[in-house]
């Protein structure tokens, strides 16, 4: 039949239910992060073998791979560039990258989003 | 009656995106319009050139924010097909199954959206509740809720595995009760009909004549069909009906979304049976051989098209992307002419306008009085630059020179 008001008795019956949006900042953990989300990145210094590969394919220049001593190697990562694609994890051969679920990356600060990561036992102490 | 003519954009409140258009009235009867594109334009396909391939795929994702699928895909087809490569059968299937999970988000988008501009909030609240369930599928199986991330040369980076085809079955079910619900509403509440019927209207010569592509087109009884016309994925597998409508109005256009919708759980759910076990991606080469493909999807908006020329080298050397919008900006002219200015918010809407993807080209206007416009080459207009700002009293020449005797 042909009505105005046809979708009357759902919103109504909507007014019964619990909201379909969740309180974000408040209720975190009623957000269910999928396992294969791509967050922030994680680096294993003990793994990489130094072949900038993941530099090569990294569409935005995120990620700067150092050699800081023999097969010792340290990443630069910078959150504000990295468009989260996880194209490095692909392309590395050695697994040494790999996809968090971590995503609360905001920053007011620029600095703050370049994150090094460095094997502390393997580099010799400075003075 | 006195003749006047009103901006609307680049920033309105009835536009959702930046984009300038000129409405000609007389009294709230709209005697012309024209649009102006360029206040969106990113430089992508100049970027594309300066990048791999394989960060290609990533940048051309990002030229819409609803469509990801639709352009990665297309960018990818054109370079597999420079390059030979023929991706294997599961790549392909999963390629079709997140192309049409992506077509469902866009249209139930579309209808929400469609209803705000109406007035008819409820239906908005209630098609974007829904939309989350497809949303949270396509982030269960890609990983993101949009710019999926799943294609790459020479097939796709995830898989969707046994318990994730189970949710997807599911989430269909879910989704086509609630569509056939929104096929209820739209066909049978008044208030709905009467405002959408008779808007916008677009005869069938009109909408072959401006070539108007998708569910524009095929709301004005064109029978036009990226995915049956010329097949790419696994759609030449699939059995589906194209969804045509003869009404040829926003009322039209709203009937066939909601169609197509039923028309994708249905391919969904044979290419879920169907898909076979294999290999996701062949090996493609860093280097493309020279040479050059066009490559053509049917985007929920209608075609896309991409154009990819190769060097032999791992950038390619040109990047051209057409999409659906710009093949349909000019329909509104036509189907604003005689029309209320009441109207123009759901005009624009119905041909589900995307500007930010269309904008491929800035014309700068010259006005006469600086004479004629003549061509430059990069290195004219590198030193017209350098000149124009001599005058003005800046001097940037051994800048470079300068910076290292202060550092």
């Amino acid at each position: 039949m042909i009505r105005p008001g046809k979708m009357i008795k759902q919103v109504l019956g909507s007014l019964f239910k619990k909201p379909a949006t969740t309180e974000y900042p408040f209720h975190k953990k009623t957000l269910d992060v999928p396992a294969r989300f791509r967050g922030k990145l994680k680096f294993y210094p003990e793994k990489c073998i130094g072949c900038n590969q993941c530099v090569r394919d990294c569409p935005s220049n995120a990620i700067k791979i150092r050699k800081v001593a023999d097969k010792v190697f340290e990443a630069d990562i910078d959150l504000g560039k990295c468009i989260y694609c996880a194209q490095c994890v692909d392309s590395c051969p050695k697994r040494a990258l790999e996809a968090t679920c971590e995503f609360e990356l905001a920053s007011i600060d620029r600095e703050k989003l370049k994150v090094t990561f460095r094997d502390n036992t393997k580099i010799a102490p400075t003075k | 009656m006195h003749k006047v003519v009103i901006p609307i954009g680049p920033q309105h409140p009835a536009l959702k995106e930046p984009e300038s258009f000129s409405v000609t009235l007389s009294g709230e009867r709209i005697l012309a319009f024209s649009a102006r594109l360029g206040y969106n334009h990113r430089g992508i396909e100049k970027a594309c050139e300066e990048r791999t391939y394989l960060q290609d795929v990533y940048l051309t994702e990002r030229i819409c924010g609803i469509c990801s699928h639709t352009h990665s895909t297309a960018f990818v087809q054109a370079v597999e097909e420079i390059a030979g490569l023929v991706i294997p059968e599961r790549a392909s299937y999963i390629r079709t199954i997140i192309g049409e999970l992506e077509r469902i988000h866009s249209h139930l988008l579309w209808l929400g959206v469609a209803g705000h501009e109406v007035g008819f909030d409820t239906l908005l609240m209630y098609t974007w509740r829904d939309r989350e369930i497809v949303m949270d599928i396509l982030a269960q199986v890609t990983g993101n809720r949009v710019n999926y991330g799943c294609n790459t040369i020479g097939g796709v980076r995830r898989d969707i595995d046994p318990s994730q085809t189970k949710d997807i079955l599911k989430a269909i079910d879910t989704l086509e009760e609630r569509t056939k619900y929104y096929i209820d509403i739209a066909t049978k509440e008044t208030t709905l009909i009467e405002r959408l019927s008779g808007v916008g209207k677009l005869s069938k010569i009109d909408a072959v004549t401006l070539g108007a592509v998708g569910p524009t087109g095929r709301a004005s009884a064109v029978d036009r069909d990226v995915r049956r016309d010329d097949p790419y994925a696994a759609y030449d597998k699939l059995k589906f009906k194209v969804v045509t409508d003869d009404h040829c109005d926003v009322y039209g256009r709203a009937l066939v979304r909601v169609g197509e919708l039923m028309e994708s759980y249905k391919m969904l759910r044979q290419a879920l049976k169907e898909m076979p076990e294999g290999p996701l991606t062949v090996k493609a080469p860093r280097k493309i051989p020279a040479g050059e493909a066009t490559s053509r999807y049917e985007a929920p908006r209608g075609e896309c098209f991409h154009y990819v020329k190769s060097n032999g080298t791992d950038k390619p050397e040109r990047v051209k992307v057409r999409a659906p919008t710009l093949a349909n900006v000019q329909t509104v002219a036509k189907m604003l002419e005689d029309g209320q200015l009441a109207d123009l918010p759901i005009v624009i809407a119905a041909i589900d306008p995307c500007f930010s993807c269309t904008d491929r080209i800035t014309l700068i206007k010259r006005s006469g009085s600086r004479g004629p416009a003549k061509r430059m080459s990069w290195e004219d207009l590198h030193t017209y630059s350098i000149d124009w700002y001599r005058k003005k009293g800046l001097d940037f020449t051994g800048l470079n020179e300068k910076l290292k005797k202060w550092i």
